[in-house]
């Protein structure tokens, strides 16, 4: 026993002398599972060719906001990947765990993936839904999570926002609308992944409002033979955002893998990983690819439409926003 | 010299030591993690404190979180009572398998619970299903709420009730019957006055209970603005927008709400003891 004990202790330093064992925490939401699953596999192939170093990269998903108060509260993340930068800014604001330009810091606005809202419905289309006018329509279910409590769904309510907007040329036009949108929710459910159960397994609602890439994941975890997606005339550009968690990562001495992770995201191997799992990649040569996966869609950004996510709140989701308003009446 | 000459005279020994351990004890367990939650929302002025939680969304939901709670913590005093009755007086085959299955909300997760109950309760479930004909719509609804918080409370007025009524023998009626006394007037006055200390109890925690809850109604209760939003997930909302005084503030009401009400029922409960023992 002693003996075996001996060896162990002499392999493993042997181990630590060649190859240093380093140990990375991703802390993301609930839709990147599988990307990351298979991303964390190539990276530590690619970390282990160029230094020898091991990389372990542990993961952690849930609700977008909670994982962000999680990190906040002390959760030692290396990096974050979260569903919009709202989140991430949460980090600078409550806790200043990175500085206020981190979204400089990483090409297109520290997204190296980007997603989009569509409809997915019953298969057949029973009700007719084309585009974001139909959702309004009387006798039309609608399923979205609440946009108070769910990231995810505060892309939808947005996006229906702007439609509405452009259709109607005025704020109180797109309120109206948006009003009438949530007059058609029978279930507001606190996140994407509840929504999602009402709507694929309670078999509640016409249309559920999704992200792209939880679209392509129902059709292929649920059949195509029971949904539908419907691309919407105009949507929004969802760009979900990575960064560096600095106080964290120097304090571990992680900065440089760290770093290193997230730019690996952006190589043409990353790229091809987030389109397999139908993210929409940045790249040109990833993009024209996967063109025939992902529909033309005329999309907005968060920036052009509404002056970022810092406004975006205070209008919108705070208490006593625009939404709490919709549903005082 | 005098103190410790008083405490010596007690009949069991270690009552200092024994107590000094139950202070430390529920001070770092319970008082603790409550005394930050008031300190957190300290930060807030008086009239933000206020507005927070007078809120019209946030008196709809204390509406529902009460009130369903109380309907819950009822209606289980009532169902909980019959099913250890049942228990404890009649021999049955697969009577410890009931038993077992009295003790299943308990080990749920409350989660799991309430994605169960939905998917029994929702339109496309079992018996949802046959009450929609009936008009009755469950799942996402108030009555949704009270199902999840009756389910979770079952096992506590059922586990205070049970050994109150092993102890009561079945000689006590004998006797009130041969004493002349009719079968209702054995059950109103020999049986009750007995086991309403434990009733209300039961009916203490299970209502303490269904306050708390959160897991299992988030699933069922549709979460509606001003409907079907119960306290509990108001709180969750304001976490998720970074406003923790604004979350502490909604706690300390449910708080100070439940402690005032608990007391309140630990009071009626000392008085019928009282009562049944004069």
């Amino acid at each position: 026993m002693l003996r075996t004990l001996a060896v162990f202790a002499a392999a493993v330093l042997v181990e630590g002398a060649a190859a240093k064992s380093v140990e990375l925490r991703n802390v993301s939401y609930d839709p990147t599972r599988v990307f990351y699953l298979e991303f964390n596999a190539a990276f530590a192939a690619h970390w282990k060719a160029k230094t020898g170093d091991d990389v372990v990269v542990k993961q952690s998903h849930g609700g977008s906001g909670k994982q962000a108060r999680a990190v906040i509260d002390g959760l030692a993340a290396d990096v974050v990947t979260l569903a919009l930068a709202g989140d991430i800014d949460a980090l600078h604001e409550h806790a200043q765990l990175l500085p206020a330009d981190w979204q400089k810091r990483l090409p297109q606005n520290a997204s190296p993936y980007t997603s989009t809202i569509v409809l997915l419905v019953r298969k057949g289309n029973p009700k007719a839904i084309k585009d974001w006018d139909d959702l309004i329509k009387p006798g039309v279910a609608v399923i979205t999570p609440n946009p108070k409590t769910s990231g995810g769904a505060r892309w939808n309510y947005l996006a229906a926002w702007e439609y509405a907007r452009r259709k109607t040329g005025s704020d109180s036009g797109a309120r109206t609308f948006v009003a009438a949108l949530f007059k058609n929710v029978p279930v507001l459910d606190s996140g994407a992944r509840g929504a999602t159960t009402t709507f694929v397994q309670r078999g509640i609602g016409d249309v559920f409002i999704s992200w792209e890439n939880e679209a392509f994941l129902a059709l292929k975890e649920f059949g195509a033979d029971k949904f539908e997606i419907v691309v919407p005339s105009l949507s929004i550009l969802a760009e979900p955002p990575v960064a560096v968690v600095d106080k964290v990562a120097k304090k571990k001495g992680t900065t440089a893998v760290a770093q290193a992770y997230l730019e690996y995201l952006y190589t043409d191997a990353g790229q091809d990983i987030a389109g397999r799992n139908y993210y929409r990649p940045r790249s040109p040569q990833a993009a024209a690819k996967y063109a025939a996966q992902f529909p033309q869609i005329n999309l907005f950004t968060i920036d052009e439409a509404f002056g970022g996510w810092a406004k975006v709140h205070k209008t919108h989701f705070a208490d006593g926003g625009v939404f709490d308003q919709i549903y005082s009446r | 010299m005098n103190a410790t000459a008083s405490t010596s005279r007690r009949i069991l020994p270690g009552f200092g030591l024994s107590l000094g351990f139950t202070l430390t004890y529920l001070g770092l367990i319970v008082l603790l993690p409550l005394s930050a939650a008031f300190l957190k929302t300290a930060g807030l002025t008086w009239d933000e404190f206020w507005t927070t939680i007078t809120a019209p969304r946030v008196l709809a939901s204390y509406r529902l979180s009460f009130g369903a709670s109380l309907a819950a913590g009822a209606l289980n005093a009532f169902f909980g009572l019959l099913v250890a009755w049942v228990l404890v007086r009649y021999p049955f085959p697969g009577r410890k398998l009931v038993n077992a299955l009295v003790d299943l909300p308990f080990a749920l997760p409350t989660a799991v619970a309430g994605i169960a109950l939905t998917a029994v309760y929702a339109e496309n479930g079992w018996l949802g299903g046959l009450l929609r004909p009936l008009g009755v719509k469950v799942a996402f609804n108030e009555l949704g709420v009270l199902v999840a918080l009756t389910f979770i409370g079952l096992p506590f007025v059922v586990r205070t009730l049970q050994p109150v009524l092993e102890e009561l023998e079945p000689e006590l009626e004998e006797a009130a019957a041969t004493l002349g006394a009719s079968r209702w007037q054995t059950l109103r006055r020999v049986i009750f006055p007995e086991l309403l200390p434990p009733l209300l109890t039961g009916f203490a925690l299970a209502f303490a209970r269904a306050l708390g809850e959160y897991g299992s109604v988030v699933f069922i209760s549709g979460n509606m603005p001003m409907r079907t939003e119960i306290t509990p997930l108001l709180i969750i909302t304001k976490l998720e927008q970074y406003d923790y005084r604004g979350a502490t503030a909604l706690a300390v009401v449910m708080l100070v709400a439940s402690f005032a009400l608990l007391l309140l029922i630990n009071t009626l409960q000392k008085w019928s003891d009282w009562r049944t023992r004069s």
